[in-house]
């Protein structure tokens, strides 16, 4: 158990460690000059190279890298090259932004779908199943600025029930808030619908098949107790990790939702910041965004471990949760 | 634990003729592959089908709804929305094409030699394959088209990057099974070498779980680009290209013209739609 728990920490290390190699190789050393890039074509050299000094990306590559990481550990996350300013507050402010984003549509979806899915498998073959895996399946492949446009046409422009912006503005009630952001999360719950409802299906369908159920009805349990005691316990453990793995689709998907309704959220800070080539702003963001990844995968790993009796014995051969090709690969 | 495990049947050539026949009779699998002809077709021959060019303005005719002349209506420039959908199709076709095949090229090869030599090749490979497995993919892309700047060639080769060790992961499950089975000696003895075991004994009978691959990766190389060139970091304007003008046409969306928006997003999905109904269709006739 602890040799597990170690090898599954290590992994996390070793993940985020060539996570913050990748980010750095593509933030620092593909845009080639800094200060130019800031600058731009026209600007002087000797203004180009006094920037670059004071950015301190004139130093040697390693330097720049150790910099950085040993910056990152004490909280230092650069400074913006649009704002000169500290990175991390806005990083901070629009996590958690995102956050209340997230949070709103996996309170939904998570019963959702897996609601849905526990009742295509009860109705596996029939019309109650093909309609919720048809659904399912057209709903987590039309990309979320498709759905978003749908939901902005028909509930804000047509109709005009909810506001097509996805911030109430400063000082704003939560109830306010909420309104706010109602319309952003459905198409985050469209696409999350279909995984969940499609994973929790296939668990029940092979939990249902089990030796232990058909004891377990042969035996003369009443049907509402096999479901809960022997069914659903075995055939959610899968549909928590394709759970937490569907946070890195979460966030490839905030991208576009938060560009769509203009939401000052992580996705909506790393396109701003890729838009104008803010690359220490792009890299602490893609980075936050690597820690969260990690961190709710670790989680559902843990989870999955003290649910499961017979993972928490087989612990030790276990190889870490891997993602199953998240939504927008 | 393993997530999933790709079981294949061993695919005798008989066996393969009869799958197909399998396929051609199934409803969905005739429609998704209809709707996906129909789009390569415009594609192909988009300029010829379309009344208008996708790329003539006319700013006097510009927003304006669906009409006998302009199906489709036109956008903030006055362009025809009909022959943009038509014309639409090819980019995101050629792209999406290209790095599903990268993807699947490099994959197989990776997943053939992980899973046919094992040892430390295998898990040393696997070590980086799970890496890279675990940081969000579109996060990685996005950070690679804004460093090398969005190009079709950049789009291809990271989306291709990013599929190669899903499918290495596919093909190496594929490969275990089928490393066991008798022939594989057999052709030892005859005195084939690694390369020809590989390529010529192992890959025909893995070919199928490599072609539901391919197709998956497909649907998923479609929603990416679309994404991607929505945002602007994928297929570049003026070139028609459904994610880009519905980029350049929500702003309007207030004012009522949705037909500038709603044509171009329903394309997409018919066509990410369509490969769904071909991938769930194969998957279907394999398992069966």
């Amino acid at each position: 158990m602890a040799a597990f728990l170690l090898r599954r920490f290590g992994l996390m290390l070793l993940t985020l460690w060539l996570l913050s190699l990748i980010v750095f190789f593509a933030g620092q050393i593909l845009p080639g000059d800094p200060g130019r890039a800031i600058l731009g074509p026209l600007a002087a050299q000797n203004a180009v190279h006094s920037l670059d000094v004071q950015l301190g990306v004139d130093r040697p590559l390693l330097t720049r890298y150790f910099s950085w990481l040993g910056g990152i550990f004490h909280g230092d996350l650069g400074l913006s090259y649009s704002f000169r300013a500290p990175v991390a507050p806005f990083v901070w402010h629009a996590l958690f932004n995102s956050l209340k984003l997230a949070a709103l549509a996996f309170v939904v979806v998570v019963p959702l779908g897996i609601g849905g899915g526990v009742l295509a498998a009860l109705r596996a073959g029939r019309l109650t199943d093909r309609v919720i895996s048809v659904t399912g399946l057209t709903l987590a492949t039309v990309p979320e600025f498709v759905s978003g446009i749908v939901v902005i046409v028909l509930f804000a422009v047509t109709w005009k029930l909810l506001p097509v912006t996805a911030s109430a503005g400063a000082g704003a009630s939560p109830g306010a808030q909420f309104q706010h952001l109602i319309l952003p999360a459905i198409p985050l719950i469209f696409v999350l619908f279909g995984y969940f409802a499609r994973m929790t299906r296939a668990g029940t369908i092979d939990v249902l098949a089990a030796d232990y159920t058909r004891t377990a009805v042969l035996k003369g349990l009443p049907r509402r107790t096999v479901l809960l005691r022997h069914v659903l316990r075995n055939s959610l453990l899968p549909t928590i990790t394709v759970i937490a793995t569907q946070t890195g689709y979460l966030i490839g998907g905030l991208v576009v939702v938060e560009k769509l309704f203009n939401y000052q959220g992580i996705g909506l800070l790393i396109y701003n910041a890729a838009q104008s080539k803010d690359f220490p702003m792009l890299m602490a963001g893609v980075l936050t965004v690597g820690v969260v990844y990690a961190l709710a995968t670790l989680a559902a790993d843990l989870l999955l471990i003290a649910l499961s009796p017979r993972l928490r014995t087989a612990a030790i051969g276990h190889s870490g949760t891997e993602p199953k090709g998240g939504g927008a690969a | 634990m393993t997530m999933t495990q790709t079981v294949t049947p061993v695919a005798v050539p008989a066996r393969a003729t009869a799958r197909w026949q399998l396929l051609a009779r199934r409803a969905t699998f005739l429609i998704g592959a209809a709707i996906l002809v129909f789009w390569i077709v415009c594609a192909i021959f988009g300029e010829s089908i379309a009344a208008y060019s996708p790329l003539a303005q006319s700013l006097l005719a510009a927003n304006t709804g669906p009409s006998a002349a302009h199906w489709f209506g036109t956008d903030q420039l006055g362009r025809d929305m009909l022959a943009r959908v038509i014309t639409g199709s090819r980019e995101i076709l050629v792209v999406t094409f290209l790095a599903t095949l990268l993807g699947t090229v490099c994959g197989t090869a990776l997943g053939l030699a992980m899973g046919y030599f094992g040892g430390a090749l295998d898990l040393i490979a696997s070590r980086v394959v799970e890496a890279v497995l675990a940081l969000p993919s579109v996060i990685v892309a996005f950070l690679f088209i804004v460093a090398l700047g969005p190009s079709t060639v950049t789009l291809v080769i990271v989306i291709g990057f990013i599929f190669t060790p899903l499918i290495a992961r596919t093909v190496r499950a594929a490969v275990l099974a089928e490393r066991d089975l008798d022939y594989l000696p057999a052709a030892r003895l005859l005195g084939a070498g690694a390369w020809s075991v590989m390529f010529v004994e192992i890959l025909p009978n893995v070919l199928p779980a490599i072609l539901v691959e391919f197709s998956v990766r497909l649907g998923y190389a479609i929603f990416a680009v679309a994404t991607l060139s929505f945002l602007g970091f994928g297929i570049q304007p003026p070139t028609p290209d459904w994610g880009s003008d519905i980029a350049a046409n929500y702003g309007v969306l207030a004012a009522g013209y949705w037909w500038e928006t709603l044509f171009p997003a329903l394309a997409i999905a018919s066509l990410i739609v369509a490969v769904n109904l071909i991938t769930d269709s194969m998957e279907q006739v394999m398992s069966s």
